[in-house]
């Protein structure tokens, strides 16, 4: 546990060396308006280390070419590297199999992929599809939009004052209609951690399939898709330290050998005539045309990088510095924390008086500091929570004390701006 | 941190507390509502026009300090204008706040207005400051429909 802040800053008990792993992010060290660089918004994206920008570097170096085609070695090289991403993913999330892994752009494309695919051939007019009120918009629109043009109906479980789902009207909404179980792992706007096995388990007695968006979990926590038994599961590689444009979706193999491709292309078929075309085996099934290559590579560099300082290691480090944020948070006069959740992860969002997070955001931003200010695309949560948006911090594994102290010093200065 | 100082001057920090005309107009016979869908902001824009005039306006919405205290600072610099000239301090305080460079531009002839000018310092906050203007122009030109910020048009060079 944090021992707070009059302790100063004694190392943390963990066996996380933060300074040395700092070194390993090139962007940490830059100034911003003349100060270091204070970047607290790794729940929009996360910094990259040295590995794995030259990984994707190398990729294009020595292995540039295209995958599962040509027949000479570079070729040959790409495909494998490639293949190797794909089972760093599958040994990361505990899979079965390497098949069960897609890669896709990115948390909201795997979402939309299931919304499309799975549900368009499984959802119909009555159904139900069952979400929670503090789910990301892109865990939210693809199943309205699903729902309106089957005849479908979204239903939404409620939240309490704490940002916790109302576990009474989560079951309650579980019924003999309920195809679809969609739900984040860990809330982007409040940080909640959901009781994701108990939620699973309740869907599953309705006869629904789960889908978890694990986007705000993957870098923070160790996840097990054979013991949490989802049947489809979602990450963004650039939550993960890994590149843009590359995410994956996780489902099981039976669920998507059932599912119709989503996209036509080359890369997915296995014989193409004018009259038919028959699909090939999964992956390729879902992978329609030249994949992000390099993406997924960096990615495979990422989850190396985070196998090498330990998930428990990193959850143990983070949890004690998210304890000393928000203990910090809450004696900084003016700071109303919004959301008070059971269980957080690496995430708090926060109003300071009344001054609007824009405004806050742009005075921390002229002292280097980065926030997120805004809706976190969580419209519904903030509005369950009666503020416009709010002022988010979320912590990484090189975020340290000494900017959370650097944080509260300047929203004093912000409040005498505002002199509020 | 003087560009900040510039930013958040007192007198915009005024009419943030206490933004002016911030009423639903009763007798209003235009009126436009206005969002930054990335932000959240939302202005509500009404008109009372008579002959081409502005005979009295009023706003009511939810957003930042440079939002409100831009919306509040119009009403008061439009009331009793004709649409020809609002729209002419309109396109001048644009003007400024995308930080022009145009040598003839005279600050003065804004008034108070020209507290504005410190935005053009902050690219990504143009929109907030000028959200209540585009929707003033939507209203004077009988568009009620929802107007949209200019997202990505609205950065300074």
């Amino acid at each position: 546990m944090a021992t707070g802040r009059a302790n100063g800053h004694a190392a943390l008990s963990s066996s996380l060396d933060v300074e040395r792993v700092r070194r390993d992010f090139p962007a940490l060290s830059q100034k911003v308006h003349g100060y270091p660089l204070v970047y607290l918004d790794n729940a929009a994206t996360t910094q990259k280390p040295n590995v794995v920008l030259d990984r994707i570097r190398r990729s294009y170096l020595d292995e540039c070419a295209n995958i599962h085609r040509g027949v000479y070695q570079l070729s040959e090289r790409a495909t494998a590297a490639h293949d190797e991403a794909r089972e760093k993913v599958r040994a990361f999330l505990g899979a079965e199999r390497a098949s069960e892994l897609i890669f896709v752009r990115g948390a909201t494309e795997g979402v939309n992929l299931v919304a499309q695919s799975y549900g368009r051939t499984n959802v119909g007019p009555g159904d139900e599809v069952l979400i929670t009120a503090m789910e990301h918009h892109s865990n939210l629109v693809p199943w309205q939009m699903l729902c309106q043009d089957r005849g479908a109906v979204l239903q939404v479980a409620p939240i309490d004052e704490h940002g916790d789902v109302i576990w009474s009207e989560f079951e309650k909404r579980l019924g003999p209609r309920t195809k679809v179980v969609a739900f984040t792992l860990v809330s982007n706007a409040i940080g909640t951690v959901n009781p994701a096995k108990a939620m699973i388990d309740a869907a599953h007695a309705h006869g629904a399939v789960v889908l978890v968006d694990a986007a705000q979990a993957v870098p923070h926590m160790e996840i097990d898709v054979k013991t949490l038994d989802c049947d489809f599961l979602v990450f963004s590689g650039h939550k993960i330290y890994g590149p843009t444009g590359i995410g994956v979706l996780y489902g099981k193999q039976r669920l998507l050998e059932s599912m119709p491709p989503w996209q036509g292309g080359g890369d997915m078929i296995a014989s193409v005539t004018f009259e038919k075309t028959t699909y090939a085996e999964l992956p390729a099934k879902f992978e329609a045309g030249t994949p992000d290559i390099s993406g997924a590579i960096g990615l495979g560099a990422a989850l190396d990088y985070v196998d090498s300082l330990g998930l428990a290691a990193i959850e143990h480090y983070e949890n004690e510095l998210l304890a000393y944020a928000e203990s910090a948070l809450k004696g900084a006069p003016g700071v109303r924390l919004i959301g008070t959740p059971k269980r957080r992860a690496a995430a708090l969002s926060f109003m300071l008086d009344d001054i609007h997070p824009h405004d806050l955001g742009t005075i921390l931003d002229r002292y280097g500091i980065a926030i997120r200010a805004g809706h976190h695309c969580a419209q519904p949560a903030m509005k369950h929570f009666r503020v416009p948006g709010t002022a988010r911090l979320s912590l990484a594994f090189y975020n340290k004390r000494e900017e959370i102290d650097v944080l509260i010093s300047r929203l004093a200065e912000a409040r005498a701006m505002f002199k509020s | 941190m003087s560009d900040l100082d510039d930013l958040y001057q007192e007198v915009i920090l005024d009419h943030q507390r206490n933004p002016r005309n911030f009423v639903r107009l009763p007798n209003a016979n235009r009126q436009a509502e206005g969002n930054n869908p990335l932000c959240g902001d939302n202005v509500t824009v009404y008109l009372d026009m008579e002959a081409g005039v502005i005979r009295n306006i009023s706003f009511q919405g939810d957003g930042c300090a440079i939002a409100k205290a831009s919306a509040s600072m119009m009403t008061s610099a439009v009331k009793g204008k004709t649409v020809a000239e609002a729209s002419d301090i309109f396109k001048r305080f644009h003007q400024m706040v995308m930080g022009g460079k145009d040598p003839c531009f005279d600050l003065e002839s804004l008034g108070k207005l020209a507290a504005f000018s410190g935005v053009s310092a902050f690219p990504v906050r143009v929109k907030c400051a000028s959200l209540a203007w585009h929707t003033l122009n939507a209203a004077m030109q009988e568009q009620p429909g929802a107007v949209v910020g200019e997202i990505g048009k609205e950065t300074p060079k």
